[in-house]
């Protein structure tokens, strides 16, 4: 189980990986399209990372629901 | 009972020559967003498409198809007699009897051969190549032509920003023959039915959808296995690949594909897409005649392919290029 920060800071290092994010502009109330420029076909990038780092499951109708980094920390946090 | 005798075919086939037809107009990214909500950025970044070819009313399927059929024909040498076996690829043939085949082969002076047509979505033409090669060697062939062909703007609604910019229209053609020496390797292939919505004209509508993030994850996880299984049956490995031309659906997976396999710095990648678009079962053997034409590849080259679509069907193989 990681804690909050620990996934937020997760997260982090894999929209810099995936995407190219400066790890200082991630931050909870972010939406991953309008603030972070995330299109859509690296948020399944982004998932498929979030699932090998943290173990659990975004089935690609859930990841529609997922539009913030706070969503992303939550759903980890409920799902690990 | 009466035993039934069976016959063995040769100890493998190789490709003896490729052709391709591309459609007369060209669609830049820069038309495109005359007419919908899109530009050469948006597109670039999502798809990598600069232009794809569309084809006009008198660019039918059987056209394009005797077009690439013909040229891969005279790249073989082979006179058309010799071929007894013509496979035509393709997903976006509306009246679908009588199969394409037939006529294909007849126009080419191909006489009386097995002809069929093949519908495994955009890995139709790795499917059929597959077929083919088992085909000549269980002795029921000994030279094949295999054609694929689309007219995508046929079955896409081109008013969509979402597919209208990918796909396209064409047609690629090989022509195999017995060999003693193997020049193709094992197809590996199979099929995730589960998904069978995910590209689809569903029921009542003219025109194609697809669930692109659905498919995209699909391509740059689940297939990664397929491409390590042909070298493997083939008996070689990601050192030994020259080209490596897989389905040209969206250069974002064709770069994550070639990053996951570990290719060395010499491998070309086909990257046929960005002046073709995507042109399902056509885009493999017209992404290789471009490399082929370019001078990219060459003579001898070992070439990892790979189709993949709507199915979901895939299916991949190793072969040397003539």
């Amino acid at each position: 189980m990681s804690s909050t920060q620990e996934i937020q800071t997760g997260v982090a290092e894999i929209l810099e990986e995936v995407a190219g994010v400066a790890p200082a502009d991630v931050s909870p109330e972010k939406s991953f399209t309008d603030d972070l420029d995330v299109d859509s076909l690296s948020m399944v990038e982004i998932a498929t990372a979030v699932e090998d780092k943290f173990g659990v499951a975004i089935p690609d109708d859930e990841l529609g629901n997922i539009k913030t980094v706070g969503d992303a920390i939550s759903y980890i946090e409920k799902n690990q | 009972m009466t035993s039934l005798r069976i016959q063995q075919g040769a100890a493998g086939a190789r490709v003896l020559g490729l052709g391709a037809y591309r459609p007369r107009r060209r669609v830049t990214n820069d038309e495109l967003a005359q007419t919908m909500d899109t530009n050469d950025e948006w597109i670039q970044s999502r798809v990598g498409i600069a232009e794809r070819r569309w084809a006009e009313p008198d660019e039918t399927l059987v056209e394009m198809a005797v077009a690439a059929g013909g040229k891969a024909l005279a790249a073989s040498g082979l006179a058309p007699d010799a071929v007894d076996l013509v496979i035509v690829a393709s997903a976006s043939l509306r009246k679908p009897i009588p199969g394409m085949g037939p006529l294909v082969a007849h126009r080419l002076g191909v006489n009386r051969p097995g002809a069929f047509d093949l519908n495994a979505g955009c890995a139709g033409f790795c499917y059929a190549l597959g077929v083919a090669v088992d085909a000549i060697r269980a002795g029921s062939a000994v030279n094949a032509l295999i054609i694929g062909v689309e007219r995508l703007t046929d079955v896409t609604d081109l008013t969509d920003r979402g597919t209208a910019v990918i796909f396209a229209d064409g047609a690629g053609a090989m022509v195999i023959g017995a060999s003693d020496e193997p020049g193709i390797g094992p197809v590996v292939w199979g099929s995730d039915g589960d998904q069978h919505t995910a590209i689809s004209i569903p029921e009542g509508l003219p025109h194609m959808t697809m669930a692109g993030q659905a498919v995209y994850r699909w391509a740059t996880t689940k297939l990664t296995e397929t491409l390590f299984a042909a070298m493997e049956r083939a008996g070689v490995g990601p050192q030994d690949i020259d080209v490596f031309a897989p389905h040209q659906a969206n250069l974002r997976i064709i770069e994550s594909m070639a990053k996951k396999l570990g290719l060395p710095e010499s491998t070309v990648i086909a990257r046929d897409i960005v002046q073709s678009g995507n042109t399902s079962a056509a885009s493999v053997p017209l992404a290789l005649t471009a490399l082929i034409e370019s001078g990219e590849a060459k003579s001898g080259d070992t070439a990892l392919v790979l189709g993949y679509g709507a199915g979901l069907t895939f299916a991949g193989q190793v072969l040397q290029l003539p």
